[in-house]
Formats: C-alpha cells, sequence, structure tokens
C-alpha cells in the first residue's frame, strides 16, 4: 500500500470539523449539566472566546523545555488518536492514516497525553502541579485497564487489531454491533469511558473547584490554551473510538454527530447524577466493578 | 522603592526587616551528599520588574482580543473579606454567572480578573499583591464593598487598608455595605465596557507606575520578605 | 446552681466575689495564686472540661487588665468564668503571667493572642512569641486602650479624603424627624 498525499488535507480537514465539533459539543454538555441545575450555563460559543482570550494574553512565562512540551505531547496525544481511526467508516476521504495494526497504537495514544502532562507539570514545580499529577495518573491508570481488557476482547472476537476491520465486521444492521453480540466487554468499556471522561464523579483531578486544580496550575495563556483545544479534541476522539469498536462505526457526517453526541450524553448524565468520587474511592470502583467485568469478557470471548 | 532585594539579605538589615528563618541563605545537603548554597529569595521567584506589554500592532486583532477579554472574564478565587460570600451566589441558580462568560479560577495564573471582596488587613494584602503579580498581562482589579474604597466600617483599624487604589490599580469599585449580588453582575458589566473600550490596561498602570505602588506597599507592609516583585 | 458551686469552691479556697449572670453562667474573681488550683479542680472534680475562652479587657482607667477564663461543663449544660486581675502597670513593664496550656492545649494560641493584642506575657507558653495575626507590627500592642487606632490608621494608610463621619443617632433623628418633632 503506497501512501497518498490527498491523506493530510483530508486529515487535516477532519481535525478542523471535529475540534469545532468539540468546542460546540463540550459548551453544549456544559451547558445541559447547567440545564439540569436550573442554571442557564454558559452561552456555546463560550470556548472559542476563552481560547481567543487565552492566545490574547501578554504575557507567559515557562519553566524550561517540558513545560512548553506538556500541552503539546497532550495535544500530539488527542490529535494522533484521531488521525490513526477511521472517523468515517467507509469514506476514502475520512478514514485518515488507519491501517492494519492501529488498534494497539490508539491505545498508546490514549496514554500519551497524561505522560506528557505528567512531565511538563513537574517541570512546573509546583505542588500542586504534583499532586494532581499523581492523582491523575493513578487514576487513569485505574480506568484504562477495563477498556483495555475490553478491546483485547474485541480484537479476539474478530480476529483482527484494525479498526476498520473491526467496523466492517459490525455493518448490516443494529444487530451485529459489539454492542449487542459482546455486551460485557462493552460494558466494561463504558465504565472506563465514564472514567476517562473527567467528568463527575470521576473529574476530582481537574475540577476547578478543587483547591488545586490538578496538573495544570501553572498553565496559562497559550499553553492553557493548546490544551483546552485538546480538551475539545480529545474526548471526541476517544468518543470514535468507542463508536467504532462498539457502536458500529459511522458512514456519514450526520450519524457521526449524533452517536458521538449520544455517547458522550452518557456520561454527562452519570455526571450530573452522581458526585464526586475521591481517587482512591474511584480506584477502587474501577477495580471492583468494571475491572472483572473486562476479565469476563476476555474469557467468553 | 526603598529597599532593594540587596539590602534586604545584608545582614545589618535584617535586624530591621527580619527575613524568615525559611527565606535566607542557607547551605542544604543533598540527597546524593553534594552541599549546595540556596538562596531562596533569589533562586525560587522570578524578579524581573514587570514591563509595559504593548497591545497586538494591529487594531482590529487588538479589538478581537479585548472583546474576548471582555467576555471571558475569569477571576481568582481569592476572598479577602465579607464579600467573599457575596460570590458564592452567582455561581449558583439564582444569579448564575456562568452565563456572562465569568468563571472562577484556582489559580492566579489562569485568571485575569481580581476581585478584592471587601476589608483588606495589611497580613492579606501581602498575599494579594504577590497572587496579582502572578496574574499574566491583561489583568483587571475589581474593588467591592466600601472597605475598598474608604475604608467603610473598618476606616479606623489598626490592620486594614482604607484605599486599595493606592496599592493596586484598580479598574472598577462597587459600592455597598454588602453589595448585593446584583451589584456584583451590574459591576461586571462595566467592567466588560471598559474592557472592550480597550482601557482595562491595569497591569501597564502598574508597570509604569511601579515605583510608586511598591512604596505604598512597603510603607503599609513593614515585614516584607519576598523580593519586590513575584512573577 | 453556680451559687451552690460556689459557696463549696468558697470553704476550699479564697475566692473573691460571685457575679451571676443567669441561672447556668456566673464568674467569679478570684486571685491569681489561686487560679491554677481552682481551674484544675473545675476541670476534674466538677465537669468544667471545655476551655471556651480566655481573653482580656482593658481597664485603663482602674490600671487593671482582667484576664477571663470561660469554662463549660457539656453535662450540666452550664458555664463559669474566672476572672483574674492583673495590674496593668505591672504588665505594661513586663510581669509574666502564669500560663495554663498544660491544662488545656487550646490555651497556647489564645495566649499567644493575648501577647501580641495586649502585651501579657506568657513566658511558658509554645510559641508565645510568634506573629499571630499582625506580621511586623512597631507599635504598642493594638488592643490596648491607649492605642489610638484612628490616628493610627490615619497616618499610615492614606485615607480618601472626602470620607464623612455621622453619629448614627443623630443623623436617623435629622432624617426621620427633619423638623425636629
Ligand atoms: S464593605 Fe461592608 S461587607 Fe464589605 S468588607 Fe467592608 S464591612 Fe464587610
Amino acid at each position: 500500500m503506497s501512501f497518498e498525499w490527498i491523506k493530510i488535507p483530508y486529515a487535516l480537514l477532519t481535525l478542523f470539523i471535529v475540534a469545532n465539533y468539540g468546542f460546540l459539543l463540550t459548551a453544549v454538555m456544559a451547558k445541559i449539566a447547567a440545564r439540569v441545575g436550573r442554571r442557564h450555563g454558559i452561552p456555546v460559543w463560550q470556548n472559542y472566546l476563552d481560547l481567543i482570550k487565552n492566545y490574547g494574553l501578554r504575557s507567559s512565562i515557562t519553566h524550561g523545555v517540558m513545560f512548553y512540551m506538556g500541552p503539546v505531547f497532550r495535544l500530539t496525544g488527542g490529535v494522533g488518536l484521531l488521525m490513526f481511526v477511521p472517523t468515517l467508516y467507509g469514506t476514502e476521504m475520512f478514514s485518515n492514516m488507519s491501517f492494519a495494526g492501529d488498534l494497539i497504537l490508539a491505545l498508546y495514544f490514549v496514554f500519551f497525553g497524561s505522560l506528557g502532562m505528567a512531565l511538563g507539570a513537574g517541570e512546573s514545580g509546583h505542588p500542586y502541579s504534583a499532586i494532581g499529577v499523581t492523582r491523575g495518573l493513578s487514576q487513569v491508570t485505574a480506568a484504562e485497564l477495563p477498556f483495555a481488557l475490553a478491546v483485547y476482547a474485541v480484537a479476539v472476537q474478530y480476529q483482527t487489531l484494525s479498526v476498520t476491520e473491526i467496523v466492517a465486521a459490525q455493518q448490516g444492521g443494529i444487530l451485529q454491533w459489539t454492542l449487542f453480540t459482546n455486551p460485557i466487554a462493552v460494558a466494561a468499556a463504558m465504565l472506563s469511558f465514564l472514567g476517562t471522561m473527567m467528568r463527575p464523579p470521576f473529574d476530582v483531578v481537574l475540577a476547578p473547584q478543587e483547591i488545586p486544580i490538578g496538573p495544570p496550575t501553572e498553565y496559562h495563556s497559550s499553553y492553557l490554551a493548546l490544551m483546552q483545544t485538546n480538551r475539545a479534541i480529545f474526548p471526541i476522539a476517544k468518543i470514535v473510538i468507542y463508536m467504532n469498536l462498539f457502536f458500529g462505526g459511522a458512514a456519514s457526517w450526520p450519524a457521526f454527530f449524533l452517536k458521538v453526541f449520544l455517547i458522550y450524553l452518557v456520561s454527562v448524565i452519570v455526571g450530573v447524577v452522581f458526585p464526586r468520587f475521591r481517587v482512591e474511592q474511584s480506584i477502587r470502583w474501577f477495580l471492583i466493578w468494571a475491572v472483572p467485568l473486562g476479565v469476563i469478557a476476555i474469557m467468553i470471548a | 522603592m526603598t529597599q532593594t532585594n540587596e539590602d534586604l539579605l545584608d545582614d545589618d538589615l535584617i535586624e530591621h526587616a527580619p527575613v524568615k528563618e525559611e527565606l535566607r541563605r542557607r547551605l542544604v545537603k543533598g540527597p546524593d551528599g553534594v552541599e549546595f548554597e540556596v538562596e531562596p529569595l533569589r533562586d525560587y521567584y522570578c524578579e524581573a520588574p514587570p514591563t509595559v506589554m504593548p497591545a497586538a500592532y494591529s487594531k482590529i486583532i487588538e479589538g478581537l482580543f479585548n472583546w474576548a477579554r471582555a467576555e471571558s472574564l475569569w477571576i481568582l478565587g481569592f476572598g479577602t473579606g465579607c464579600g467573599a460570600i457575596e460570590m458564592r451566589p452567582l455561581m449558583t441558580p439564582r444569579f448564575d454567572a456562568y452565563r456572562y462568560g465569568i468563571q472562577w479560577r484556582p489559580t492566579p495564573r489562569q485568571s485575569n480578573l481580581f476581585v478584592i471582596s471587601g476589608y483588606l488587613s495589611v497580613k492579606t494584602l501581602k498575599r494579594v499583591i504577590r497572587s496579582y503579580e502572578q496574574m499574566p498581562n491583561p489583568k483587571y482589579v475589581v474593588g467591592l464593598g466600601s472597605c475598598t474604597i474608604n475604608g467603610g466600617m473598618y476606616f479606623d483599624s489598626y490592620n486594614t487598608i482604607t484605599r486599595l487604589d493606592e496599592y493596586l490599580p484598580v479598574d472598577v469599585y462597587i459600592t455597598g455595605c454588602m453589595p448585593r449580588p446584583e451589584a456584583l453582575l451590574a459591576g461586571f458589566e462595566e467592567l466588560k465596557r471598559i474592557v472592550r473600550a480597550g482601557k482595562g490596561e491595569g497591569a501597564n498602570q502598574y508597570a509604569e507606575r511601579f515605583d510608586w505602588y511598591k512604596a505604598n506597599q512597603k510603607r503599609v507592609i513593614h515585614d516584607w520578605d519576598m523580593p519586590d516583585y513575584n512573577w | 446552681m453556680l451559687r451552690e458551686l460556689y459557696e463549696q469552691l468558697k470553704g476550699r479556697f479564697p475566692l473573691g466575689e460571685l457575679s451571676e449572670k443567669r441561672p447556668d453562667l456566673a464568674f467569679i474573681t478570684l486571685p491569681r495564686e489561686q487560679l491554677r488550683p481552682v481551674l484544675l479542680h473545675l476541670r476534674d472534680q466538677e465537669g468544667f472540661t471545655h476551655l471556651v475562652l480566655l481573653t482580656a479587657v482593658d481597664w485603663i482607667e482602674d490600671d487593671r487588665f482582667q484576664l477571663t477564663y470561660l469554662l463549660h461543663d457539656r453535662q450540666g449544660a452550664r458555664d463559669i468564668g474566672l476572672r483574674v486581675m492583673l495590674s496593668r502597670q505591672a504588665v505594661i513593664e513586663g510581669a509574666p503571667m502564669e500560663s495554663i496550656h498544660d491544662l488545656w492545649p487550646t490555651a497556647a494560641t489564645y495566649q499567644r493572642e493575648l501577647r501580641e493584642m495586649f502585651g501579657i506575657d506568657f513566658p511558658d507558653s509554645p510559641g508565645v512569641n510568634e506573629d499571630f495575626i499582625l506580621e511586623g507590627w512597631r507599635e504598642i500592642p493594638p488592643y490596648r486602650r491607649d492605642f489610638d487606632t484612628l490616628k493610627y490608621s490615619n497616618e499610615t494608610f492614606a485615607p480618601r479624603p472626602g470620607r464623612e463621619s455621622q453619629d448614627p443617632a443623630q443623623h436617623m433623628k435629622a432624617q426621620l424627624y427633619p423638623d425636629g418633632a
């Protein structure tokens, strides 16, 4: 298979669409959560304003090379994740760089951002950053575990490591979705999904109301803007993986938008209902409820 | 500027302005057995004085930035006096300031609006100055309540300042004791107008009249045990 | 109720007068040497296990500082205050007062505050010489009544010109009855 250069502008187009969709979607989700509390919530374009504001700040300082690299790694994690899975199934234009073994690579990218963040935040030298990073990494690790198990269960089920082929196997009616052919794996993965979306009840690491805001304590202006961009792209990219693996993928943009919205909504609904867990509580929760499900899924497959 | 950092560390001056033990120059032994000298005031802070930061070159871009700044006010979550209690209702459904693009951030690095919520004791002023100086450049200060304007009911107190604008550049004052959340919202709207008109240049004003502000601050903060500028 | 207790105590310790404020609240004035034995007795025998507060009053006209130790008896739901009078002049000259931080550890904090705000020294109390609320204070302790806070504030804090103060009673009278009725 030769590399086709036309893929690059296509991929950039995907990125552009997804980033904007991500900005709007996170704002809409914040609004939904606010409506549950009988508030009006932020305007839907608020994310753009914050972004411009942060780029517009005049002073910025750095704490060293890794401090620069933190947000960049983070963004790489999000963008990379998006690039290596097919966004829309069956279209040449939006399949991006997907290739035969991309599932493993995607898993790697899910983690890449957090690690980059850890390095950058560590360099900032702020004690709250260090606390935030330890808390974040332990929680994310615990949350990713069931997801990884579920992914392997799915890979075994379809006998392939290519996301495209997994999607292909799910075509032909809703009952072909992994959701119905392998419900236990999906359940494990969805529990882990709650944990990695950084929404309540698992958002103690990043919640701005917590006194130490966590890893980004020292980040400001453009650095923060970069991270905000990632906060818009990353959840969508992650949802794309979920959609491809478990919910039959999407063949057109409307289907894509709808499915992403619904999957995102799951975490929001859970989030507005449950109070925030402390880190050790959530880790215990994942180990007790989600990991066994993943193990069972693998054993069945 | 009455004293520079240099003088502060001079041994004969330590008696007048006692520097806390943990801030003095000292020898530290690392875990690998190497001894090295630590000078906290110099090593842990960036002490370059602030500079006036020019606006973006193009009028249009600066206008865009100002508009975004006005619509995205991030408040530093630092309550100084009674007024902090009036900020809570702003977050809740009744007043819901989020719909105006107002958010609370826990760290000065990410906020651009400092609400001095009421009386300011000298001890708090010191922390306020440090936090203010850590905020990135276009930054705004709102003084809340009569205490920040002329001392309010603490006008004759031995440890609360009576006039905030002597120590920090203030963009908007909100009168009242205590101003209701509605008044706060009106004040924020006023601030937005100022920022949108490009007049919210408190940070540059602070940099321009740095010596004057510092002299005022040092007149009331007697145990000045930090660098002149902490950034 | 507290009178009985007072009579009982009086049999054991030389006490000053009793002033009853409420059925469950009374103050006893007592000589300084009796403070510790009475506190111990109240704490261990009578159930006054909680030190509510320790504060001071500056009776500048009588040249006295009054220390008030307020104790609370949870079981009996009653409070008792012990008052000790110190000579103001002696305190200003640096006369020490006995610390009770070994009876109630919280007392150390109160004593630190008294040391800073009134200049009453409790030499044995841990950390008593550290800054409590004020940082870098240079004047006489600010809660002493001979310290003029208004003057100090005006000299230190750059008051904003144009401020006027009114006597609330006079002001409201003028507001409500403009014709002086
Ligand atoms: S103005 Fe009134 S409410 Fe505000 S800090 Fe002063 S005394 Fe408190």
